[in-house]
Protein backbone atom coordinates (compact mmCIF):
# COMPACT_ATOMS: atom_id res chain seq x y z
CA UNK A 1 0.00 0.00 0.00
CA UNK A 2 1.11 3.93 -1.25
CA UNK A 3 2.08 5.64 2.01
CA UNK A 4 -0.57 7.59 3.24
CA UNK A 5 -0.68 11.24 3.96
CA UNK A 6 -2.14 14.72 3.82
CA UNK A 7 -1.30 18.09 1.48
CA UNK A 8 -2.78 21.60 1.39
CA UNK A 9 -4.69 22.86 -1.39
CA UNK A 10 -5.37 26.39 -0.85
CA UNK A 11 -4.84 26.04 2.90
CA UNK A 12 -7.13 22.69 2.91
CA UNK A 13 -5.78 18.99 4.33
CA UNK A 14 -6.17 16.72 1.55
CA UNK A 15 -5.51 13.15 2.10
CA UNK A 16 -2.73 11.96 -0.33
CA UNK A 17 -0.70 8.70 -1.48
CA UNK A 18 2.54 9.35 -2.90
CA UNK A 19 0.86 7.52 -5.93
CA UNK A 20 -1.17 10.79 -6.73
CA UNK A 21 -0.26 13.93 -8.78
CA UNK A 22 -0.66 17.21 -7.35
CA UNK A 23 -3.12 17.52 -9.74
CA UNK A 24 -5.46 14.45 -8.55
CA UNK A 25 -5.17 16.12 -4.80
CA UNK A 26 -6.64 19.35 -6.38
CA UNK A 27 -9.34 17.86 -8.44
CA UNK A 28 -10.25 15.70 -5.01
CA UNK A 29 -10.15 19.00 -2.78
CA UNK A 30 -12.86 20.57 -5.50
CA UNK A 31 -10.83 23.19 -6.73
CA UNK A 32 -11.44 23.28 -10.52
CA UNK A 33 -10.23 26.57 -11.61
CA UNK A 34 -5.75 26.21 -11.47
CA UNK A 35 -4.51 29.24 -13.25
CA UNK A 36 -5.59 32.30 -14.71
CA UNK A 37 -4.95 32.94 -18.67
CA UNK A 38 -2.58 35.94 -19.86
CA UNK A 39 -6.50 37.48 -20.63
CA UNK A 40 -8.18 36.54 -17.34
CA UNK A 41 -9.65 33.42 -18.11
CA UNK A 42 -10.27 30.18 -15.61
CA UNK A 43 -8.56 27.45 -16.98
CA UNK A 44 -8.53 23.54 -16.19
CA UNK A 45 -6.13 21.04 -16.84
CA UNK A 46 -6.47 19.48 -19.89
CA UNK A 47 -3.86 16.82 -21.56
CA UNK A 48 -2.81 15.40 -18.13
CA UNK A 49 0.56 14.40 -19.36
CA UNK A 50 2.44 17.94 -19.00
CA UNK A 51 2.03 18.92 -22.70
CA UNK A 52 -0.08 21.81 -22.43
CA UNK A 53 0.67 23.45 -19.61
CA UNK A 54 -2.52 24.45 -18.12
CA UNK A 55 -2.16 22.72 -15.30
CA UNK A 56 0.87 25.01 -13.76
CA UNK A 57 0.23 25.97 -10.06
CA UNK A 58 2.22 26.75 -6.95
CA UNK A 59 3.74 23.74 -5.07
CA UNK A 60 5.61 24.72 -1.91
CA UNK A 61 6.33 28.27 -3.23
CA UNK A 62 7.36 27.40 -6.78
CA UNK A 63 5.67 28.88 -9.43
CA UNK A 64 4.34 27.39 -12.73
CA UNK A 65 4.52 23.56 -11.82
CA UNK A 66 2.84 21.37 -13.92
CA UNK A 67 0.79 19.52 -11.30
CA UNK A 68 -0.14 16.30 -13.24
CA UNK A 69 3.66 15.54 -13.88
CA UNK A 70 4.22 16.18 -10.12
CA UNK A 71 3.12 13.83 -7.51
CA UNK A 72 2.11 14.48 -3.78
CA UNK A 73 4.89 14.51 -0.99
CA UNK A 74 4.21 14.84 2.73
CA UNK A 75 3.50 18.60 3.53
CA UNK A 76 2.93 19.37 0.38
CA UNK A 77 1.76 22.81 -0.23
CA UNK A 78 -0.09 23.17 -3.22
CA UNK A 79 -1.63 27.00 -4.18
CA UNK A 80 -3.91 27.49 -7.26
CA UNK A 81 -4.66 30.60 -9.35
CA UNK A 82 -2.09 32.68 -8.40
CA UNK B 1 23.51 22.65 -9.60
CA UNK B 2 24.01 19.47 -9.92
CA UNK B 3 25.58 18.73 -13.85
CA UNK B 4 26.14 15.30 -13.96
CA UNK B 5 26.84 13.12 -17.34
CA UNK B 6 26.13 9.58 -18.49
CA UNK B 7 27.09 7.75 -21.57
CA UNK B 8 25.30 4.84 -22.89
CA UNK B 9 25.49 2.78 -26.59
CA UNK B 10 22.13 2.78 -27.11
CA UNK B 11 19.77 5.75 -25.19
CA UNK B 12 15.88 5.48 -25.60
CA UNK B 13 13.61 8.39 -25.52
CA UNK B 14 10.00 7.54 -24.12
CA UNK B 15 9.13 4.55 -21.75
CA UNK B 16 6.01 3.81 -23.10
CA UNK B 17 5.68 0.09 -25.07
CA UNK B 18 7.69 0.76 -27.91
CA UNK B 19 10.58 2.36 -25.80
CA UNK B 20 10.15 -0.53 -23.12
CA UNK B 21 10.76 -2.86 -25.96
CA UNK B 22 13.64 -1.05 -27.39
CA UNK B 23 15.30 -1.02 -24.26
CA UNK B 24 14.72 -4.66 -23.54
CA UNK B 25 15.63 -5.69 -26.64
CA UNK B 26 18.73 -3.64 -27.08
CA UNK B 27 19.43 -4.47 -23.21
CA UNK B 28 19.43 -8.12 -24.34
CA UNK B 29 22.01 -7.78 -26.82
CA UNK B 30 24.28 -6.80 -24.32
CA UNK B 31 24.96 -3.00 -25.01
CA UNK B 32 24.69 -0.51 -22.41
CA UNK B 33 21.21 0.85 -22.38
CA UNK B 34 19.54 3.98 -20.66
CA UNK B 35 15.80 5.17 -21.18
CA UNK B 36 14.37 8.51 -19.88
CA UNK B 37 11.36 9.22 -19.14
CA UNK B 38 9.33 12.58 -18.24
CA UNK B 39 7.52 10.55 -16.09
CA UNK B 40 8.62 9.18 -13.04
CA UNK B 41 7.45 5.35 -13.83
CA UNK B 42 7.42 3.82 -16.69
CA UNK B 43 4.35 3.08 -18.95
CA UNK B 44 3.44 5.61 -21.11
CA UNK B 45 0.45 7.15 -21.01
CA UNK B 46 -1.35 3.94 -21.90
CA UNK B 47 0.26 1.89 -19.15
CA UNK B 48 0.53 4.71 -16.94
CA UNK B 49 -0.38 3.36 -13.42
CA UNK B 50 0.21 -0.22 -14.31
CA UNK B 51 2.81 -2.33 -12.33
CA UNK B 52 4.52 -5.43 -12.77
CA UNK B 53 1.70 -6.89 -10.75
CA UNK B 54 -0.43 -5.48 -12.97
CA UNK B 55 -3.94 -7.60 -14.67
CA UNK B 56 -3.35 -5.85 -17.89
CA UNK B 57 -0.73 -8.92 -19.11
CA UNK B 58 0.57 -7.07 -21.63
CA UNK B 59 1.92 -4.06 -19.27
CA UNK B 60 3.02 -6.48 -16.16
CA UNK B 61 4.59 -8.94 -18.96
CA UNK B 62 6.78 -5.84 -20.38
CA UNK B 63 7.28 -3.90 -17.35
CA UNK B 64 8.77 -6.88 -15.49
CA UNK B 65 11.14 -7.68 -18.61
CA UNK B 66 12.25 -4.07 -18.36
CA UNK B 67 12.96 -3.78 -14.44
CA UNK B 68 14.96 -7.32 -14.68
CA UNK B 69 17.12 -6.02 -17.95
CA UNK B 70 20.06 -4.60 -17.38
CA UNK B 71 18.69 -0.93 -18.92
CA UNK B 72 19.03 1.76 -16.62
CA UNK B 73 15.38 3.75 -15.97
CA UNK B 74 15.89 7.72 -15.92
CA UNK B 75 13.34 9.20 -14.52
CA UNK B 76 11.93 11.42 -14.14
CA UNK B 77 13.73 13.64 -16.77
CA UNK B 78 12.78 15.57 -20.01
CA UNK B 79 14.90 15.81 -22.39
CA UNK B 80 14.88 19.01 -23.90
CA UNK B 81 18.18 19.85 -26.45
CA UNK B 82 21.47 18.29 -28.09
CA UNK B 83 24.37 20.54 -28.16
CA UNK B 84 25.94 17.95 -30.43
CA UNK B 85 25.46 15.03 -32.39
CA UNK B 86 25.60 11.89 -29.62
CA UNK B 87 24.88 14.32 -26.67
CA UNK B 88 21.40 15.46 -25.18
CA UNK B 89 20.78 17.70 -22.61
CA UNK B 90 17.67 17.02 -19.79
CA UNK B 91 16.52 18.48 -16.99
CA UNK B 92 15.42 16.28 -13.79
CA UNK B 93 15.25 17.49 -10.16
CA UNK B 94 18.98 17.04 -9.92
CA UNK B 95 19.06 20.10 -12.47
CA UNK B 96 20.36 19.17 -15.92
CA UNK B 97 21.64 15.98 -16.94
CA UNK B 98 23.68 15.10 -20.03
CA UNK B 99 22.66 12.08 -21.37
CA UNK B 100 25.97 10.87 -24.37
CA UNK B 101 24.43 8.29 -26.87
CA UNK B 102 25.87 6.01 -29.99
CA UNK B 103 22.92 4.93 -31.17
CA UNK B 104 19.63 6.87 -29.96
CA UNK B 105 15.68 5.54 -30.51
CA UNK B 106 12.98 8.12 -30.26
CA UNK B 107 10.13 6.81 -28.92
CA UNK B 108 8.14 9.60 -27.89
CA UNK B 109 4.22 8.76 -28.49
CA UNK B 110 1.40 10.76 -29.16
CA UNK B 111 -0.91 13.24 -27.84
CA UNK B 112 -4.58 13.94 -28.39
CA UNK B 113 -5.51 16.24 -31.12
CA UNK B 114 -7.65 19.26 -29.71
CA UNK B 115 -9.61 21.03 -31.56
CA UNK B 116 -11.51 24.76 -30.73
CA UNK B 117 -15.20 25.27 -30.33
CA UNK B 118 -17.20 27.75 -27.95
CA UNK B 119 -16.60 26.78 -24.08
CA UNK B 120 -13.68 24.27 -24.92
CA UNK B 121 -11.20 26.46 -22.72
CA UNK B 122 -13.81 25.81 -19.70
CA UNK B 123 -12.35 24.44 -16.38
CA UNK B 124 -13.21 20.54 -16.64
CA UNK B 125 -13.08 20.17 -20.48
CA UNK B 126 -10.05 17.92 -21.00
CA UNK B 127 -8.98 15.62 -22.94
CA UNK B 128 -9.96 11.93 -23.06
CA UNK B 129 -6.74 10.25 -22.54
CA UNK B 130 -6.60 13.83 -20.01
CA UNK B 131 -9.46 12.89 -17.83
CA UNK B 132 -8.00 9.36 -17.90
CA UNK B 133 -4.77 10.16 -17.11
CA UNK B 134 -6.13 12.01 -13.86
CA UNK B 135 -8.16 9.44 -12.81
CA UNK B 136 -5.07 6.68 -13.03
CA UNK B 137 -3.40 9.29 -10.69
CA UNK B 138 -5.56 9.25 -8.01
CA UNK B 139 -8.65 11.56 -8.59
CA UNK B 140 -12.09 9.96 -7.66
CA UNK B 141 -14.82 10.46 -10.73
CA UNK B 142 -17.24 8.21 -8.67
CA UNK B 143 -20.68 9.52 -10.04
CA UNK B 144 -19.66 11.96 -11.69
CA UNK B 145 -21.51 12.65 -15.33
CA UNK B 146 -19.26 12.49 -17.99
CA UNK B 147 -19.79 12.95 -21.75
CA UNK B 148 -16.65 11.80 -24.33
CA UNK B 149 -16.61 13.35 -27.80
CA UNK B 150 -14.16 13.50 -30.36
CA UNK B 151 -12.99 10.65 -32.34
CA UNK B 152 -10.98 7.05 -32.28
CA UNK B 153 -11.15 4.49 -30.44
CA UNK B 154 -9.45 5.79 -27.85
CA UNK B 155 -12.65 7.27 -26.50
CA UNK B 156 -14.44 3.99 -25.87
CA UNK B 157 -11.27 2.79 -23.76
CA UNK B 158 -11.30 5.90 -21.77
CA UNK B 159 -14.87 5.27 -21.24
CA UNK B 160 -15.06 1.61 -20.37
CA UNK B 161 -12.36 2.86 -17.38
CA UNK B 162 -14.22 5.71 -16.27
CA UNK B 163 -17.14 3.58 -15.75
CA UNK B 164 -15.08 1.29 -14.07
CA UNK B 165 -14.02 3.54 -12.20
CA UNK B 166 -18.14 4.44 -10.71
CA UNK B 167 -18.34 7.66 -13.54
CA UNK B 168 -21.48 8.14 -15.02
CA UNK B 169 -20.99 7.91 -18.75
CA UNK B 170 -23.90 9.70 -20.60
CA UNK B 171 -22.76 10.02 -24.20
CA UNK B 172 -19.77 8.65 -26.14
CA UNK B 173 -19.96 10.78 -29.37
CA UNK B 174 -17.75 9.87 -32.11
CA UNK B 175 -17.66 12.71 -35.32
CA UNK B 176 -16.75 9.41 -37.74
CA UNK B 177 -20.39 8.37 -39.21
CA UNK B 178 -21.27 4.67 -38.77
CA UNK B 179 -20.36 3.72 -42.45
CA UNK B 180 -16.75 4.03 -41.70
CA UNK B 181 -16.98 2.43 -38.32
CA UNK B 182 -18.73 -0.73 -40.27
CA UNK B 183 -15.66 -0.52 -42.72
CA UNK B 184 -12.98 -0.46 -40.01
CA UNK B 185 -14.93 -3.01 -37.94
CA UNK B 186 -14.44 -5.17 -40.92
CA UNK B 187 -10.70 -4.51 -41.00
CA UNK B 188 -10.50 -5.48 -37.78
CA UNK B 189 -12.33 -8.76 -38.34
CA UNK B 190 -9.36 -10.47 -39.43
CA UNK B 191 -7.93 -10.14 -36.34
CA UNK B 192 -8.24 -12.36 -33.63
CA UNK B 193 -6.96 -10.46 -31.09
CA UNK B 194 -8.41 -7.31 -31.60
CA UNK B 195 -11.57 -8.19 -32.86
CA UNK B 196 -11.55 -10.23 -28.85
CA UNK B 197 -10.31 -6.19 -27.24
CA UNK B 198 -13.39 -4.90 -29.07
CA UNK B 199 -15.75 -7.21 -27.74
CA UNK B 200 -14.49 -6.94 -24.38
CA UNK B 201 -14.91 -3.13 -24.56
CA UNK B 202 -18.60 -3.46 -25.99
CA UNK B 203 -19.52 -5.68 -22.85
CA UNK B 204 -17.69 -3.07 -20.42
CA UNK B 205 -19.75 -0.60 -22.39
CA UNK B 206 -23.29 -1.80 -22.53
CA UNK B 207 -26.03 0.99 -22.04
CA UNK B 208 -23.93 3.97 -22.61
CA UNK B 209 -25.10 5.92 -25.79
CA UNK B 210 -22.43 5.36 -28.60
CA UNK B 211 -23.56 7.92 -31.05
CA UNK B 212 -21.70 7.93 -34.43
CA UNK B 213 -21.91 10.57 -36.51
CA UNK B 214 -22.61 12.90 -33.80
CA UNK B 215 -19.91 15.84 -32.63
CA UNK B 216 -19.26 18.56 -29.92
CA UNK B 217 -19.94 21.99 -31.10
CA UNK B 218 -20.52 24.04 -27.71
CA UNK B 219 -19.40 23.85 -24.02
CA UNK B 220 -21.59 25.84 -21.49
CA UNK B 221 -21.08 26.77 -17.94
CA UNK B 222 -19.91 29.47 -15.16
CA UNK B 223 -16.85 28.69 -14.15
CA UNK B 224 -16.44 25.26 -15.11
CA UNK B 225 -18.53 22.91 -17.83
CA UNK B 226 -22.28 22.07 -17.31
CA UNK B 227 -23.59 20.97 -20.02
CA UNK B 228 -22.60 20.41 -23.77
CA UNK B 229 -24.23 20.60 -26.93
CA UNK B 230 -24.19 17.99 -29.43
CA UNK B 231 -24.83 17.73 -33.17
CA UNK B 232 -25.39 14.89 -35.46
CA UNK B 233 -27.19 16.11 -39.59
CA UNK B 234 -29.85 15.73 -37.97
CA UNK B 235 -30.17 17.53 -34.95
CA UNK B 236 -28.79 19.64 -32.38
CA UNK B 237 -29.46 18.85 -28.53
CA UNK B 238 -27.50 19.78 -24.92
CA UNK B 239 -26.70 17.19 -22.07
CA UNK B 240 -25.73 18.66 -18.69
CA UNK B 241 -21.89 16.92 -17.22
CA UNK B 242 -20.26 17.77 -14.36
CA UNK B 243 -16.54 16.80 -17.56
CA UNK B 244 -16.54 17.09 -21.17
CA UNK B 245 -13.96 14.86 -22.41
CA UNK B 246 -12.57 15.30 -25.29
CA UNK B 247 -10.13 14.39 -28.12
CA UNK B 248 -9.94 14.03 -31.75
CA UNK B 249 -7.66 11.21 -32.50
CA UNK B 250 -3.91 11.26 -31.63
CA UNK B 251 -0.78 13.58 -33.32
CA UNK B 252 2.77 12.47 -32.92
CA UNK B 253 5.35 14.05 -31.01
CA UNK B 254 7.36 14.82 -33.76
CA UNK B 255 9.80 17.45 -31.98
CA UNK B 256 12.32 15.25 -30.72
CA UNK B 257 12.99 13.96 -34.18
CA UNK B 258 12.48 17.03 -36.05
CA UNK B 259 15.02 18.96 -33.80
CA UNK B 260 17.46 16.02 -34.83
CA UNK B 261 17.45 16.79 -38.23
CA UNK B 262 15.16 13.48 -39.04
CA UNK B 263 12.74 13.87 -41.82
CA UNK B 264 9.66 13.81 -41.65
CA UNK B 265 6.66 12.69 -44.18
CA UNK B 266 3.06 13.29 -43.72
CA UNK B 267 3.56 14.64 -40.52
CA UNK B 268 5.27 11.19 -39.40
CA UNK B 269 9.10 10.23 -38.91
CA UNK B 270 9.89 8.55 -42.04
CA UNK B 271 12.19 4.99 -41.13
CA UNK B 272 13.62 2.32 -42.68
CA UNK B 273 12.47 -1.51 -41.85
CA UNK B 274 14.56 -1.65 -39.51
CA UNK B 275 13.18 1.79 -38.17
CA UNK B 276 15.83 3.86 -38.65
CA UNK B 277 15.51 7.26 -39.57
CA UNK B 278 17.18 9.45 -42.34
CA UNK B 279 19.96 10.81 -39.42
CA UNK B 280 22.35 7.94 -39.18
CA UNK B 281 22.07 5.95 -36.33
CA UNK B 282 19.03 7.63 -34.97
CA UNK B 283 15.83 4.88 -34.79
CA UNK B 284 12.00 5.91 -33.73
CA UNK B 285 9.54 3.35 -33.10
CA UNK B 286 5.97 3.90 -31.97
CA UNK B 287 3.51 6.50 -32.73
CA UNK B 288 5.90 8.71 -34.25
CA UNK B 289 6.60 6.70 -37.01
CA UNK B 290 2.68 6.58 -37.35
CA UNK B 291 -0.29 5.96 -35.46
CA UNK B 292 -1.27 2.76 -35.30
CA UNK B 293 -1.54 1.39 -31.05
CA UNK B 294 -0.08 -0.70 -29.04
CA UNK B 295 1.05 -3.57 -30.77
CA UNK B 296 2.59 -2.03 -33.72
CA UNK B 297 4.41 0.10 -30.89
CA UNK B 298 5.44 -2.83 -29.55
CA UNK B 299 6.63 -4.83 -32.84
CA UNK B 300 8.80 -1.39 -33.89
CA UNK B 301 10.67 -1.01 -30.42
CA UNK B 302 11.95 -4.79 -30.78
CA UNK B 303 13.16 -3.97 -34.16
CA UNK B 304 14.32 -0.94 -33.62
CA UNK B 305 16.01 -1.79 -30.24
CA UNK B 306 18.00 -5.10 -31.92
CA UNK B 307 18.65 -3.24 -34.91
CA UNK B 308 20.46 0.09 -32.85
CA UNK B 309 22.33 -2.57 -30.78
CA UNK B 310 24.01 -4.15 -34.43
CA UNK B 311 21.20 -7.55 -33.86
CA UNK B 312 19.48 -6.95 -37.35
CA UNK B 313 18.88 -10.58 -37.68
CA UNK B 314 16.68 -10.72 -34.72
CA UNK B 315 15.35 -7.44 -35.93
CA UNK B 316 14.27 -8.97 -38.48
CA UNK B 317 12.07 -11.76 -37.11
CA UNK B 318 9.56 -8.77 -36.31
CA UNK B 319 8.75 -7.45 -39.57
CA UNK B 320 5.82 -10.06 -40.17
CA UNK B 321 4.45 -8.40 -37.58
CA UNK B 322 5.21 -4.96 -38.65
CA UNK B 323 3.95 -5.21 -41.70
CA UNK B 324 0.53 -6.25 -40.80
CA UNK B 325 0.24 -3.88 -37.82
CA UNK B 326 1.10 -1.18 -40.67
CA UNK B 327 -2.04 -2.20 -42.59
CA UNK B 328 -4.27 -1.41 -39.13
CA UNK B 329 -2.43 1.85 -38.45
CA UNK B 330 -4.17 2.58 -42.04
CA UNK B 331 -7.05 1.12 -41.26
CA UNK B 332 -7.37 3.23 -38.43
CA UNK B 333 -5.95 6.49 -40.48
CA UNK B 334 -9.33 5.92 -42.95
CA UNK B 335 -11.99 5.50 -40.18
CA UNK B 336 -11.55 8.34 -38.43
CA UNK B 337 -10.42 11.04 -40.81
CA UNK B 338 -12.02 14.52 -39.53
CA UNK B 339 -15.36 15.37 -40.58
CA UNK B 340 -15.52 18.84 -42.68
CA UNK B 341 -18.31 20.08 -40.01
CA UNK B 342 -15.56 20.39 -37.42
CA UNK B 343 -14.20 22.94 -39.16
CA UNK B 344 -16.70 26.06 -38.37
CA UNK B 345 -16.95 25.05 -34.94
CA UNK B 346 -15.20 27.74 -33.77
CA UNK B 347 -16.21 31.49 -33.65
CA UNK B 348 -14.51 34.71 -33.66
CA UNK B 349 -13.67 35.05 -30.22
CA UNK B 350 -12.85 31.16 -29.53
CA UNK B 351 -9.71 31.00 -28.26
CA UNK B 352 -7.48 28.31 -30.45
CA UNK B 353 -4.28 29.02 -28.71
CA UNK B 354 -4.84 28.73 -25.13
CA UNK B 355 -1.43 29.97 -23.72
CA UNK B 356 -1.60 33.51 -25.53
CA UNK B 357 -5.25 33.46 -25.71
CA UNK B 358 -5.35 33.78 -29.34
CA UNK B 359 -8.91 34.12 -30.84
CA UNK B 360 -10.16 32.51 -34.19
CA UNK B 361 -11.09 35.70 -35.31
CA UNK B 362 -7.55 37.19 -35.01
CA UNK B 363 -5.88 34.16 -37.05
CA UNK B 364 -8.90 34.21 -39.48
CA UNK B 365 -6.53 36.89 -40.81
CA UNK B 366 -3.64 35.73 -41.60
CA UNK B 367 -1.24 33.75 -44.32
CA UNK B 368 0.40 31.52 -42.82
CA UNK B 369 1.93 30.42 -39.40
CA UNK B 370 4.92 32.17 -39.34
CA UNK B 371 2.67 35.00 -40.17
CA UNK B 372 0.38 33.92 -37.10
CA UNK B 373 3.29 33.30 -34.34
CA UNK B 374 4.79 37.25 -35.72
CA UNK B 375 1.30 38.75 -35.71
CA UNK B 376 -0.59 36.98 -32.79
CA UNK B 377 1.86 34.76 -30.74
CA UNK B 378 0.09 31.66 -31.33
CA UNK B 379 1.67 28.80 -30.61
CA UNK B 380 4.48 30.80 -29.07
CA UNK B 381 3.62 30.00 -25.24
CA UNK B 382 5.18 27.36 -22.98
CA UNK B 383 3.17 24.45 -25.06
CA UNK B 384 5.33 25.66 -28.01
CA UNK B 385 2.20 24.62 -30.12
CA UNK B 386 2.00 21.19 -29.41
CA UNK B 387 -2.34 21.86 -28.60
CA UNK B 388 -2.85 24.37 -31.15
CA UNK B 389 -0.63 23.07 -34.09
CA UNK B 390 -2.64 20.17 -34.66
CA UNK B 391 -5.82 22.52 -34.82
CA UNK B 392 -4.52 25.52 -36.75
CA UNK B 393 -3.11 22.82 -39.35
CA UNK B 394 -6.85 21.02 -39.24
CA UNK B 395 -8.25 24.60 -39.28
CA UNK B 396 -6.06 26.80 -41.79
CA UNK B 397 -3.74 24.38 -43.36
CA UNK B 398 -0.95 25.30 -42.18
CA UNK B 399 2.18 23.43 -41.03
CA UNK B 400 4.11 24.18 -37.64
CA UNK B 401 7.54 25.00 -38.91
CA UNK B 402 10.53 22.76 -37.63
CA UNK B 403 11.52 22.66 -34.11
CA UNK B 404 13.92 24.75 -31.63
CA UNK B 405 15.76 24.03 -28.92
CA UNK B 406 14.73 24.19 -25.85
CA UNK B 407 11.86 22.01 -26.97
CA UNK B 408 10.23 22.62 -23.50
CA UNK B 409 10.23 25.09 -21.26
CA UNK B 410 13.54 25.20 -19.01
CA UNK B 411 14.49 27.79 -16.22
CA UNK B 412 17.25 29.86 -17.34
CA UNK B 413 19.44 28.28 -14.97
CA UNK B 414 19.45 24.85 -16.62
CA UNK B 415 20.28 27.07 -20.15
CA UNK B 416 22.87 28.52 -18.24
CA UNK B 417 24.50 25.14 -16.72
CA UNK B 418 24.63 23.64 -20.75
CA UNK B 419 26.42 26.39 -22.03
CA UNK B 420 29.09 26.21 -19.10
CA UNK B 421 29.35 22.98 -20.01
CA UNK B 422 30.49 22.95 -22.85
Amino acid sequence: MPKAFSVTVNGAQVDATEDMTALAAILLSGTTTLRRSVSGEQRGALCGMGVCFECRVTINGEHHCRSCQIRCAQEMDIRTDE
Amino acid sequence: MNNSRRSFDVLVVGAGPAGIAAACCAAQAGVRVGIVDNNARPGGQIWRGETQDSNVADAADWLRKLASSRAEILAPMEVFAQPEAGRLTATSSDGVCELGYKKLILCTGARERFLPFPGWTLPNVMGAGGLQAVVKSGMDIAGKKVILAGSGPLLLAVGAHLRAHGADVRTIAEQAPWSRLIRFGMALASRGRKISQALQLKKRLSRIAFRAGCWVVAAEGDGKVESVTLRTVHKTWREPCDYLACGFHLVPNTELASLLGCELRGGFVRTDEFQQSSVSGIYCAGEPTGIGGLELSIAEGQIAGFAAAGQRERAQEYFGEQKSQRRFSMALERAFMLRDELRPLASAETIVCRCEDVKFGRLREQSSWRAAKLQTRCGMGPCQGRICGPAVEFLFGWKAESARPPIFPVAVESLAATACAE
